[in-house]
Parts: structure tokens; sequence; C-alpha cells
């Protein structure tokens, strides 16, 4: 994970792409400046990084869907809770199921949890359309292969 | 058992800041009610959930985008109600 290059997941454990579920695991850094500002003397992840961690899970799953054709993005909120603090070095599993699957849209109850407790847990709508540049796509490509999304499914 | 439109405006309202006494069945949903694309996915969503469909959000964008239908067909919510009507039936057929 690099949290201020918003390359926020180590690896995909589990995936099924037609039930509509993923599972990810990323550990966070010991430092990032996110931690300096937030907060100072108490590091810890900002929700709206947890939210933007849920959203990335997600989002690869549909990404992968769409058989890496589609760009998937953060439509938005409709439900958040941030439960605990979740501090630097702590190992962060992201559990994802999409809930209804609309025209262009998803959405889908993605959690957080952090040593068996649930740190966030949100309801969240992504769109999808097509990408705007070559460059993105294949940038989408590169970082599904570091994290192992284009794997077989649940492999 | 309510009506397609009335099923329709109860949700316009339950999603939007929209009294449903001024939700009628000649409304555009963009022009007249204000409903923003964003919004409108919500009540897509929510229709989706009521009447059992998936109401093709995409492919009516890209007629309204090459001409092939205009926003209104669409939009004015007694037309929103005709496309859904069909929508449940060609379900059940």
């Amino acid at each position: 994970m690099r949290l201020e290059f918003f390359e926020l997941i180590d690896t995909v454990e589990e995936m099924d792409i037609d039930g509509g579920t993923i599972r990810i695991v990323s550990h966070l850094p010991d430092e990032s400046p996110v931690f300096e500002g937030h907060f100072p003397g108490f590091p810890v992840l900002p929700g709206v990084m947890m939210l933007e961690i849920m959203n990335h899970a997600i989002g690869y799953l549909l990404y992968r869907r769409y058989d890496k054709s589609r760009f998937v993005f953060l439509g938005g909120i409709k439900r958040a809770k941030f439960r605990r603090f979740v501090k630097p070095g702590a190992k962060v599993t992201v559990d994802a199921k999409i809930t209804h699957d609309g025209s262009g849209f998803h959405v889908a109850e993605t959690k957080i949890v952090v040593d068996n407790e649930v740190a966030s847990d949100a309801e969240i709508v992504m769109l999808v359309t097509d990408f705007p540049n070559d460059s993105l796509e294949q940038e989408m490509v590169r970082r599904s292969k570091l994290i192992k999304v284009l794997t077989p499914a649940g492999s | 058992m309510s009506s397609t439109f009335e099923v329709v405006a109860q949700v316009i309202a339950d999603t939007s800041e929209i009294p449903l006494v001024e939700i009628g069945q000649e409304a555009h949903a963009i022009d007249d009610l204000g409903i923003d694309s964003l919004d409108f996915l919500d009540i897509v969503f929510a229709l989706d959930k009521k009447f059992g469909i998936k109401i093709p959000m995409e492919s009516w964008t890209q007629e309204i985008n090459q001409g092939n239908a205009s926003m209104d067909d669409y939009f004015v919510l007694a037309n929103l109600c005709a496309r859904i009507d069909e929508l449940v039936a060609a379900k059940t057929a």
C-alpha cells in the first residue's frame, strides 16, 4: 500500500466475479504524510481513506467483471459509519458485496475489518463508463496485475 | 394496488425534497422537478427494486445522445411509467 499515491490494495484474497463478492487485504504503512496531518500526535487512518479503500475493492471487482473494458468510479455514499480508529501498520481486510446491478451503476455493501472488529462499513454507489483515456486504462491493467485482480476468479 | 405513477411519484418524493403533491404525470423529471443525474440514479435504484426490473439507463442515454429518442420519452413521468410498465410486462411474459 502507498497511501498518499492511492495505491490502497496489497492483494486480492478472494473474488467471486459473478457472485459479486471480493475480499482484499492491505497493510497500512507505519509512516505516511497522511498520518502526519491526521492527527498530529495521534496518527489514524482518515475516514475518507477508509471509504476510498472500500471503493477500490468493489471497483476492482467490477473492473474485472467488465473484463477490463470499463472505467468504474465512486458515484455516491448512501451510508457510512466509522466505528473504530485504524492505526499505522494495521492489517486491513475489506469485504465487499454487490447488492444491486443497475444499468450504468452498481450498489455495494462494504466493510473494513481490523483485528476481527469492523472498523467501518458503508453502502456505496459505483458508476460505470468508458475509460477517459488510454493511459488510465493501461495503468489499471498494471495495478491490477500487481494486486492479482487478473488471476482466475476465486484463486 | 398502487398505480405505476403513484409508486414512481412516491419514490421521487422519498428520495428528493419534492413534495408529493407537486409531482404530476406530465412533469419532466429534470426540467420541471430539477432532479439531477445522480439523484435520478437514486430514483432508478429504488424503482429497480420496487418493480424487480433493470431500467436500462445506459441504452436510454445512448438513444438520446444519438438522436433516436428525446429526453421527454424517458423523463416525462407519464412516459417513464409507460416504459416501466413495458419492462414489467417483458419480465413476466
